[in-house]
């Protein structure tokens, strides 16, 4: 226990100094979206990893986050915090709605219906001229003020993103071990033996369904202030499956995986883009993609389980699954 | 009367799985269910949990019909079960997974479990406290924190009857409980059923293991290609030459 207080200690000591050593924007600016992909990944991480469900339309939730902050401090000149808790609100009511029916569906029909609906819902940013801008995007979003403090720099909006990933773990480190995540883990073990041990089922896995949008709602809030324009295109089906990809790499039903999933996901796309060029003079995107998928394919030979159960190694032998 | 199922009919295409079957389960005691494989009788057992919807027939447990009703809303009304094939939460602790059991015992919400509400780890503990009584009750206390997988198939078994309890259900269905036991297993399994009547449990019993259904049972009704042949006592039944014509005749494990 102490050791786990120690950890988390200086986590959280480094993250609050990282900054001073930090001189590049461009280096800070990696650290917050990191920061924002976790914050979602989480998210994911519950609705994957404890109530076994999955989706490959969480971009469309992120965005819709986005959106909701862009229409709402520039169309409407709402204040800055009403239109972040809305960006939360939004996506998780509409969560609501579309998940009664969708999740219904199992594996693969599951992932095809929130698919269609990442595909959806990213045509409407680009159609809905009049309300998004279309595809060349809104600006003008002004910059978070909360109490008189403005998020007007990186340096701020970095420790404003960790802060609030920190607020999430926490959260969701409780949720996960109290009466609420276990029965999410017996749903991913037995529906069955769920349902006749009193739990209700569908309505958790809404539930969690509706929190992972919260959480890709509020990051997309967090990201529109972030760089104050919005556009349909970090928004579309590409990113949905990188989501995916940071919870499975991170490591499904693991704590820490989100944060390393995300972490290893968007640094190894920044690596890349920059060594490949290096190696393969005249190299575009493509080999970028190849050496990722490569790159990703060795974890998840090497470590299926993913990042997150290299913590296993630091706990005691536990006595193995029978055969 | 607990548990009353009245004319109860299923079809699966154009087989009749269960054929117009009638009982009563009284407080406080165990009916077993037997009959030969494929006799419907976990298919009675899905229709009275919600698993399954019958064509015709009624289901009333307490004073209140079952029609339609959820299994998870079933199981609020006090009524659980085991599985045939084990449904344990196989990575979940021996432990946990009598916690999950005593789902219903808590109130803690999605909301206040992310807060963690000052209650919810009073009631946290106290579900974990009650879960270790009743892991003392079927005698695996030692084994509460390893993975429920990791237990000898005698033991899982009896980690799933304390899961059924856990909720502290008025009624338990048990779908062949005794399957793959050795008889030292078996001699447990008895002994804890007759101790669960004692404490006031009522219980249905699925089994083919004829030895521990005649010591244990109540009363018996006997199910031959969805039908019920016979139903009454255990002496009553070993009696009957309907029933030893059907089933019990060509088994010689009758004792």
């Amino acid at each position: 226990m102490n050791k786990k207080i120690a950890l988390w200690g200086i986590l959280i000591l480094a993250f609050a100094l990282l900054p001073l050593f930090i001189k590049s924007n461009y280096l800070l600016g990696v650290l917050i979206v990191i920061g924002l992909y976790t914050i979602i990944v989480i998210g994911l991480g519950i609705l994957m990893g404890y109530a076994g469900q999955v989706s490959f339309g969480h971009a469309a939730f992120f965005g819709m986050g986005s959106y909701t902050v862009a229409v709402l401090t520039t169309a409407c000149h709402w204040p800055t915090i009403p239109a972040l808790i809305a960006s939360l609100i939004l996506p998780g009511l509409v969560a609501a709605i579309i998940g009664g029916p969708t999740l219904k569906l199992r594996e693969l029909y599951l992932a095809l219906a929130t698919l269609a609906f990442g595909i959806l819902v990213h045509i409407l940013f680009n159609e809905l001229k009049g309300i998004t801008g279309g595809p060349s995007g809104m600006t003008g979003i002004p910059y978070l003020s909360i109490g008189g403090l403005v998020f007007d720099r990186d340096i701020k909006f970095y420790y404003l993103v960790w802060v609030t990933v920190l607020l999430v773990s926490l959260a969701v480190h409780n949720l996960i071990h109290s009466r609420m995540g276990r029965a999410m883990r017996a749903i991913r073990e037995s529906e069955h033996a769920s349902e006749t041990s009193g739990i209700d089922t569908a309505g958790l896995k809404l539930q969690a369904f509706v929190f992972s949008a919260v959480l890709a709602g509020l990051a997309g809030g967090l990201y529109a202030f972030y760089v104050t324009f919005v556009s349909p295109s970090p928004f579309g089906f590409h990113t949905s499956v990188q989501f995916v990809l940071m919870a499975v790499v991170g490591g499904l039903g693991t704590f820490w995986g989100p944060l390393l999933g995300a972490g290893l996901v968007v640094a190894l796309g920044e690596v890349l883009r920059w060594a490949i060029p290096l190696v393969i003079p005249g190299a575009g995107g493509e080999y970028q993609i190849i050496f990722f998928g490569i790159i990703l394919m060795l974890i998840m030979v090497i470590k299926p389980e993913g990042l997150g159960a290299i913590t296993d190694l630091f706990k005691k032998p536990r006595v193995e699954e029978v055969q | 009367m607990l548990l009353e199922i009245n004319a109860l009919t299923k079809h699966f295409g154009g087989v009749a799985a269960v054929k117009d079957v009638s009982f009563n389960v009284r407080e406080g005691e165990i009916f077993a269910l037997i009959g030969p494989n494929g006799a419907g009788k976990t298919t009675v057992f899905n229709l009275i949990t919600g698993v399954l919807a019958p064509d015709t027939g009624t289901m009333v447990f307490m004073g209140r019909p079952l029609a339609g009703m959820k299994p998870h809303r079933i199981a609020a009304m006090g009524l659980t079960r085991t599985f045939q094939n084990l449904q344990l939460f196989g990575r979940m602790s021996v432990l946990e997974n009598v916690m999950a059991g005593a789902h219903l015992k808590g109130k803690t919400g999605f909301l206040k479990s992310l807060a963690r509400w000052p209650g919810s780890v009073a009631e946290n503990k106290m579900i974990e406290r009650d879960a270790l009584k009743l892991l003392k009750e079927v005698g695996l206390e030692d084994q509460a924190g390893l993975y429920a997988a990791a237990l000898p198939f005698g033991q899982q078994r009896l980690l799933e009857i304390a899961r059924s309890m856990a909720s502290n259900p008025r009624l338990v269905l048990l779908d062949e409980p005794a399957a793959g036991l050795n008889s030292a297993e078996t001699k447990i399994l008895a002994g804890y059923l007759k101790h669960l009547r004692e404490q006031g449990k009522s219980m249905v019993l699925v089994e083919h293991d004829m030895e521990t259904v005649m010591e244990v049972a109540d009363r018996i009704m006997v199910l031959n290609f969805g039908e019920s042949i016979g139903e009454g006592t255990p002496e009553v039944i070993q009696a009957d030459p309907k029933v030893i014509k059907a089933y019990l005749g060509e088994d010689d494990q009758v004792a």
